[in-house]
């Protein structure tokens, strides 16, 4: 049975699974229990995370499990890395993605590679849940997708759901790989809503989802910019122009496969992508493209992403920074030399 | 105070160590051996003294000059030479070499090449015992250096606020790198900083195995019994370079004859004879044993086959 539940719900959700099937799951971050469990003052719950993501968890799991940490991302961090190689399976949460400023050397030189230095005796089960993403007239240090970064790094996977649905089936897979795995929300997809089946289930990491079929051109999306694909989409069909939408889902290791069997069939690609343009996810599958469906190609690949700036205040500014469905659309008319 | 028994144990992995390190120093030197190497001689009280209170329950995190804690530890000699050697039979596979050598099976969870961070790494572990109840500790071992980094003061504030098992073992041996730990931080006494975050802190001589055993045995029964973490500053040198090929010049002979003069080999030789802990033949024994085991280990090592290219690929992630 389905249900329509909103994003955060649905990872609220997947966390009570989770922690439920495996006491060794915690969560841990600033914030997530927000102070709940205060008993001398009568508080069970507060919080529970700046979207209400854990709220509830203090409550079933206590504090032994649910952990609020200090406003110290490099420590809390480093210390679910070293929680998740001797034993624990955590959860935590760096609140906001740019804040991987301060919290990277215990991603980057440990959690990536002890695995691999140490000869493949450890494991390190660690998910890190971060927000990404622009939309909330946060500005520059509150917006970023800097999911590029933790893709960049070997022995890190890096995931982003678009729909509630799989939001929770991909973190359930996230939580229970043994290997570290980097898991986005967008902040503007938080109070989306979706059909969200009920129960324990697992959306594979590494498997892209083809939302809409069309054999006129393939629009790659990932995270809040699936729903610009879909909504570009759209506006291309009543045109005549169909797409295949796809949801990447999953940014390292990414489904290269789905991403060439469809350009294959429509010849064009264009990837709409928040984050900045370089050394990015567009860029990649741009690359991709070229090195590995050049003979397919009808066209240049187009690249629909954020320009290269720091992510703006004004609303005015950042809806201008925000690639949007009709910056797609007039992507697919070039490709189709509808523009010239 | 430890038995007869304890006390040539002490003196085998001390002697150990030694041995070790000068043995990598002439392979090194006379272009036997690759790669970057730190070497602890001069510091071997403290991971010794420290370990000894250990067992397979407990985690260590160690630092880019690991080779003593990993032999404090128990991690086998042959894994370690091949792992130094760059071959398929080291502890790590070739993969990790001395900056990284390691065995999460003993519980030694690392060197590691990025200073400080076994200390947020070790509240990690902490936070693993008590949170599953498995009555072990955690220790992080770390240079004055480290002491200055943000890592350091994280995982300590983290440790105090969560009151965990943890002992942070700072081994002052004056030096980051080259440069005088006076001209790092103004503060003169380093345990002290234990008191901004709210935990305990001891000072041991770190030249006197007997001195740091006394204190890392109260700091260890302390996180045991959930009285939570302990700074434990331990004043000792490093009687060679910062890495092998280390020039110097940057502290004087007067200066490391006065310190070498408190060898902790020596030091603890004096005392256990005078206690009558250890017999001069039986000392003599341990010596030829070690030396042997120590060539053996260097024999196997080069005999070793190298990783296969193709394994350049492997253990990135966990398949399956």
């Amino acid at each position: 049975m389905a249900r329509r539940l909103s994003f955060k719900d649905a990872i609220n959700e997947a966390l009570f699974i989770a922690m439920r099937a495996d006491a060794d799951v915690i969560v841990m971050g600033e914030d997530v229990a927000g102070g709940g469990g205060r008993k001398d003052q009568g508080i069970e719950d507060a919080w529970g995370g700046p979207f209400g993501t854990t709220k509830g968890l203090i409550g079933e799991f206590g504090p032994k499990r649910v952990r609020d940490t200090p406003i110290s991302e490099m420590g809390f961090v480093g210390a679910a890395v070293g929680a998740a190689a001797t034993g624990l399976r955590p959860v935590a949460e760096l609140m906001f993605i740019d804040f991987l400023g301060v919290a990277l050397d215990p991603l980057l030189n440990q959690a990536a590679k002890m695995r691999y230095m140490f000869g493949g005796k450890a494991r390190v089960p660690l998910t890190l849940r971060t927000n990404v993403g622009a939309g909330n007239r946060a500005a520059s240090q509150h917006s970023q997708a800097l999911y590029g970064f933790t893709v960049a790094i070997p022995g890190l996977k890096t995931v982003i759901p678009s729909t509630p649905a799989d939001a929770k089936g991909l973190l359930l897979s996230a939580i229970r790989d043994d290997s570290p795995v980097i898991f986005c929300e967008s902040k503007s997809l938080m109070n989306s809503e979706g059909e969200v089946p009920e129960g324990d289930y697992e959306i594979p990491i590494g498997e892209a989802a083809v939302l809409r079929e069309g054999s006129d051109v393939t629009l790659v999306g990932m995270g809040s910019t699936v729903h610009t694909a879909l909504a570009a989409a759209e506006t291309l069909a009543a045109d005549g122009v169909h797409a295949d939408v796809i949801d990447l889902r999953s940014l390292y290791p990414m489904d290269e496969t789905t991403i060439l069997e469809s350009l294959a069939k429509t010849g064009r690609v264009v990837v709409v992508d928040e984050a900045t343009p370089h050394c990015g996810m567009a860029a990649d599958i741009a690359s991709l493209c070229a090195d590995k469906g050049f003979d397919s190609l009808d066209a240049p690949v187009k690249k629909v992403t954020a320009p290269h700036t720091p992510v703006p205040f004004s609303p005015v500014l950042e809806d201008a920074f925000m690639p949007s469905a009709d910056d797609v659309v007039v992507a697919v008319h070039e490709q189709l030399g509808w523009n010239a | 105070m430890i038995s007869r028994e304890e006390a040539l144990d002490v003196y085998q992995q001390m002697r150990t160590i030694r041995s070790f390190e000068e043995k990598l120093d002439a392979l090194v030197k006379v272009g036997r051996l690759p790669g970057f190497l730190h070497l602890y001689v001069g510091q071997e009280a403290v991971a010794v003294g420290v370990c000894a209170h250990l067992n397979e329950r407990d985690i260590v995190n160690s630092t880019h000059r690991g080779h003593g804690h990993c032999i404090a530890k128990g991690v086998d000699l042959k894994g370690m030479m091949a792992e130094l050697f760059g071959r398929r039979t080291g502890i790590c596979n070739g993969k990790g070499g001395s900056m990284h050598i390691a065995d999460v099976n003993l519980g030694m969870l690392g060197a590691n090449g990025i200073v400080g961070a076994g200390v947020p790494l070790t509240v990690g572990a902490a936070l693993t015992a008590e949170t599953k109840g498995t009555g072990g500790v955690a220790v992080a071992f770390f240079g004055d250096g480290a002491t200055n980094q943000g890592q350091f003061h994280e995982g300590l504030n983290l440790a105090g606020a969560w009151k965990l098992p943890a002992v942070f073992v700072l081994e002052n041996n004056g030096y980051g790198e080259a440069t005088p730990i006076e001209f790092a931080t103004a503060v003169g006494d380093l345990s002290v900083r234990a008191s901004a975050y709210g935990i305990r802190s001891l000072v041991a001589d770190g030249m006197d195995f007997f001195d740091v055993f006394e204190k890392a045995g109260q700091a260890i029964e302390h996180a045991r019994n959930g009285e939570g973490p302990t700074l434990l500053e331990c004043r000792t040198y490093r009687f060679l370079g910062h890495f092998v090929g280390d020039p110097m010049g940057y502290r004087s002979e007067a200066e490391q004859d006065d310190w070498k003069s408190r060898d902790p080999l020596e030091t603890f030789l004096a005392k256990a004879l005078e206690l009558g802990l250890v017999r001069e033949d039986a000392l003599k024994r341990i010596d030829e044993q070690v030396a042997a085991e120590i060539e053996a280990a260097v024999e196997a090592a080069e005999a070793a086959p190298y990783p296969e290219p193709s394994d350049v690929l492997t253990d990135v992630y966990v398949e399956g």
